[in-house]
């Protein structure tokens, strides 16, 4: 059976990534590897408390030889204008995950709004990836 | 340590427009979430954008009121005020120009906001009331 494990975001300081995702959002680390073979590569993970099974990994962009430079120049871009990905996360209540994130001093793009599908929320990291928080509505209520 | 990248900036002031499009904001306002002059912010957010910071902002409060007049039964004016507006005059014209009809012919076109509720009536009714609603567009008065 192949399951999901680990998905990758681009991050523009991997220290300032590692310290949002854990410190605001709540996520523990779960790799942290520096490989000096491979030029410090930096294997960074970072996944929710109680889903051991699924990751995101904290991607620096790269320089040459991985990555040209007009390349990780347009990755750069593309990443700070908050269009190089989006991780959906749900939660249980949105609008209590909101005040706890927000009172750490999350960026919230939308505040908590009944959409159909249930109650949406957004807030970027500081790199601007985008993560949409979201409570699913029960569909036995539908 | 690498540095936050210049158009991350130009995002914050994106976002914005985005997330506080409800209240009197303006382009001025952007211009200050972006730490740029009004010109410059102006061309340096179009170049990362390919739109102006107005027409952004305009298609937010335009995007928002067309889901209002949709899915609400809500009046005119009180969409047009609660998505930033200033003058219903003016956003009748700027949502006709947009849509190609007036916001009462565009809300005619669709089903009857009723048919949207995906909850029953009386469960909307306990839980539709002001101090459930954290958002202003739906008049909130509570601070998020």
């Amino acid at each position: 059976m192949i399951k999901l494990s680990t998905v990758q975001l681009w991050v523009h300081d991997q220290d300032a990534a590692l310290k949002f995702w854990t410190e605001k959002v709540g996520f523990e680390v779960r790799a942290d590897v520096t490989v000096p073979e491979m030029g410090n590569f930096r294997w960074l993970t970072v996944g929710p408390v109680g889903q051991p099974d699924v990751a995101i990994v904290l991607m620096a962009i790269p320089g040459a030889p991985v990555m040209d430079a007009g390349t990780a120049e347009e990755v750069r871009n593309l990443m700070s204008k908050g269009f190089a990905g989006t991780i959906f996360l749900t939660t249980e209540d949105c609008r209590l995950s909101y005040e706890e994130l927000k009172r750490r001093g999350v960026e919230f793009v939308e505040q908590p709004e009944e959409r159909p599908y249930g109650i949406d929320s957004s807030f970027r990291d500081p790199s601007g990836n985008s993560i949409r928080l979201t409570q699913a509505r029960e569909l036995a209520n539908v | 340590m690498p540095t936050v990248p210049a158009e991350r900036h130009l995002l914050r002031a994106k976002d914005l427009a985005d997330a506080r499009y409800f209240e009197p904001l303006d382009v001025d306002d952007m211009a200050r979430a972006a730490h740029l002059s009004r010109a410059h912010f102006i061309r340096q957010f179009r170049r990362a954008f390919g739109e102006s910071p107005h027409a952004h902002l305009l298609t937010r409060r335009l995007e928002r009121a067309a889901a209002m007049l949709r899915t609400t039964d809500r009046s005119v004016a009180d969409i047009c005020f609660s998505v930033g507006g200033q003058s219903v005059g003016s956003f009748t014209t700027t949502f006709t120009r947009t849509y190609g009809m007036s916001p009462r012919a565009y809300r005619a076109s669709f089903p009857p906001a009723a048919q949207h509720a995906l909850i029953p009536a009386c469960v909307l009714r306990a839980h539709a009331g002001p101090q459930r609603r954290t958002f202003r567009e739906d008049n909130g008065h509570r601070q998020p």
